[in-house]
């Protein structure tokens, strides 16, 4: 009968939550999959049923194909260079420097703007011609580029507004694990006379090992899920140079009302990050935890 | 307000275009259509093919049809009307015309009061006026048609000054991109660039275009009219608005806001929908719309106010917008449009780019617009 009772009052307490999360999350993510083997409805033609047309579809399309491989070339560049670039600036600001506070707080600062009002300075930043990039060229007598309205050149500027945006952020997670590490450690690696990469190396890394796997979870999440300023900088273009998975889906979405075939999408992303996101904790929780 | 005590209405701010039709398709969709929307006139097959819109022509009179519907400019009507029907009223629309810098001319040793009529004078004049450092950089480009964003609105104008009238039919099922006179527009506007050296390569950023010219980094650009109140307020040097320059013949598309009229509403509703689209689109009040914001009134009636000639004295330059929708062509609009649209800006850009040449961007256009195409073709 307690028992009994006990499961009722947990329900209960768990109710307002699971219906948040059915309405909002897990109904749509079904419906989505759903959706997925059919066609577009249109207000003249009604869904039918296509099978896995959507997904033979997609096999097919080359932009589609084109997103994917910008998709993983972004999150090769962006992942490792905010990491690396995050824990530089974490250790730089830890230590006892001039002005410590201000330095902390200027690097702080990109995260704190919206990615939207981000994209749009750097647009200005690479504008051809008279941009801030243009004018620290010409100070040295080099050519004019067009970064991103060329195709060779588009993904790797809008990968540096990534990693300028959200560096950031993950210093400050950097931050708080390095001040975990016990003083007592450095002062005996002191004693030990031992230099300052072999600490870093063997004491510090270990150390920290569980927030970079943090950090790296979110940065991969923020390589498919964060395409804001490509809305404000490229559009995709030029020729798709710059699209990315989740602006591909919007553009089938509500730009050319495709809804089928951008339910088609989103199931192979949400495919994708599960896989990454479950083989990340899988794989690298093993080795994480300094034992 | 007076006049309709019993007419209440309600205006929502919903953003750019692209986001407007999203949020109207999507109320639609939910049974809470609205009774109006100003939306792209080009969405309009996408709005029919969706069924949420109703032709005005159901629901006026025949003295409407000719005083009202017939009182618009024929030029506006083109991305307005198909099947015989009139699903939008023009409201704000532009087009696009050439801006020139008459400091830059003067110092070139051009006229500065005469801007190129044709395609060979824009390259001539270009090549004067691109001026480059001791090492060969160029710090002041002859010309400026921005690529970025929606190149195909542009190129119309580049089409319809090689002799062909628009880039689809008026069904909206069929596209023509790979006929000669596409293909050559194409060509000249690569040419700018790669052969001619008057314009910057690679796709240049509509939206810094204006900034481009208040800086001196190009003498000449092309935009919409509704950048004229930006221009003329931020320009440091005197310029001038013309036509865009022709080929074969003079040409440019249209382009802006059409109201269009849902279903789902009860009679009243729609009928007070309608009375308010009259009121706005009658004299005084397009007059007023077209002077503060630059779009081009849509009716001939609305120029002969008195408020718009006292602005036509002021501002010349509005009325080059107007004579030029003698030679106005449609606005590429078809079935699936921002999907075709699409499939042609991509196709601009690898050629503008050089990744493949104008001939070959232009045919798969054409290839990949037919496949998408095919289904409305009955």
């Amino acid at each position: 009968m307690t028992v009994r009772r006990d499961w009722l009052t947990a329900l209960a307490f768990l109710a307002p939550a699971l219906a948040l999360l059915f309405t909002f999350t897990h109904y749509p993510a079904i419906q989505t999959l759903i959706d997925s083997f059919w066609s577009t409805p249109r207000g003249r033609r009604a869904a039918v049923f296509v099978g896995s047309d959507n997904y033979a579809r997609l096999m097919q399309d080359p932009v589609f194909l084109r997103a994917m491989v910008n998709n993983a070339i972004y999150a090769a560049i962006t992942i490792p260079a905010s990491i690396i670039l995050a824990l530089v600036m974490a250790l730089f600001v830890e230590g006892r420097i001039r002005g410590r506070a201000l330095v902390r707080m200027s690097y702080f600062t990109p995260t704190m703007l919206p990615l939207i009002a981000v994209a749009n300075i750097w647009l200005f930043f690479y504008l051809p011609g008279f941009g801030l990039f243009e004018q620290i060229r010409s100070a040295f007598g080099l050519s004019p580029r067009n970064w991103v309205g060329s195709p060779e050149t588009a993904l790797y500027g809008v990968s540096m507004v990534t990693v300028w945006s959200q560096a950031g952020f993950f210093m400050i997670f950097y931050l708080a694990a390095l001040n975990t590490i016990p003083p007592s450690l450095r002062e005996a690696a002191a004693i030990e006379g031992c230099r300052r990469w072999t600490f870093f190396r063997r004491v510090i890394w270990p150390l920290i090992m569980p927030t970079t796997l943090f950090v790296s979870v979110n940065a991969t999440i923020n390589a498919f899920r964060t395409v804001d300023h490509i809305f404000v900088m490229t559009q995709g273009g030029p020729n798709n140079a710059s699209m990315l998975l989740l602006y591909y889906i919007y553009e089938q979405g509500f730009r050319f009302w495709d809804t089928a075939y951008a339910a088609t999408l989103t199931v192979v992303m949400v495919a994708i990050l599960s896989v990454v996101g479950i083989g990340q904790f899988f794989l690298l929780d093993r080795r994480v935890h300094y034992r | 307000m007076d006049q309709n005590p019993d007419v209440k209405i309600a205006a929502i701010y919903t953003g750019s275009y692209s986001d407007t039709t999203t949020r109207a398709i999507t109320a639609a969709r939910g049974g809470r259509a609205p009774q109006l929307a100003i939306l792209l006139s080009t969405d309009m097959f996408t709005m029919i093919d969706e069924d949420v819109v109703m032709p005005w022509d159901d629901f006026l009179s025949d003295e409407d049809m000719t005083s009202w519907i017939g009182g618009f400019y024929p030029a506006f009507m083109r991305n307005s009307q198909t099947e015989g029907k009139t699903w939008g009223i023009p409201f704000q629309r532009s087009t696009p015309v050439l801006y020139w810098n008459k400091d830059a001319f003067r110092a070139a040793g051009l006229d500065p009061e005469v801007p190129p009529a044709t395609w060979d004078e824009m390259v001539e004049m270009g090549k004067k006026l691109t001026l480059r450092d001791a090492s060969g950089n160029v710090t002041q480009w002859g010309v400026r048609i921005p690529s970025s964003g929606f190149p195909s609105w542009l190129f119309t104008g580049l089409v319809a000054a090689n002799g062909q009238d628009g880039l689809a039919n008026d069904a909206g099922t069929e596209v023509m991109f790979d006929t000669p006179a596409v293909v050559g527009a194409l060509e000249y506007l690569v040419s700018l660039s790669k052969d001619h050296g008057v314009m910057e390569p690679g796709i240049i950023e509509w939206g810094a275009t204006p900034r481009a010219f208040f800086e001196g980094q190009a003498a000449m650009i092309w935009t919409t009219t509704g950048n004229l109140t930006n221009i003329r307020k931020n320009a440091p040097f005197p310029f001038g608005v013309a036509m865009l320059p022709a080929k074969v013949r003079r040409g440019a598309p249209t382009g802006g806001g059409n109201f269009y009229l849902f279903k789902g509403s009860s009679d009243e509703q729609t009928r007070a929908a309608i009375d308010f689209v009259k009121w706005a689109t009658a004299p005084e009040q397009a007059a007023d719309w077209a002077i503060a914001t630059g779009y081009v009134a849509p009716r001939p009636d609305t120029w002969e106010t008195d408020r718009m000639k006292a602005y036509v004295a002021e501002v010349p330059g509005a009325l080059v917008a107007r004579e030029q929708l003698e030679f106005a062509v449609a606005e590429l609009s078809t079935y699936e449009g921002p999907r075709v649209t699409q499939i042609l800006n991509d196709n601009l850009a690898a050629a503008i780019t050089g990744q493949k040449t104008p001939a070959q961007a232009m045919a798969d256009a054409q290839a990949a617009a037919d496949a998408i195409l095919a289904a409305y073709r009955r």
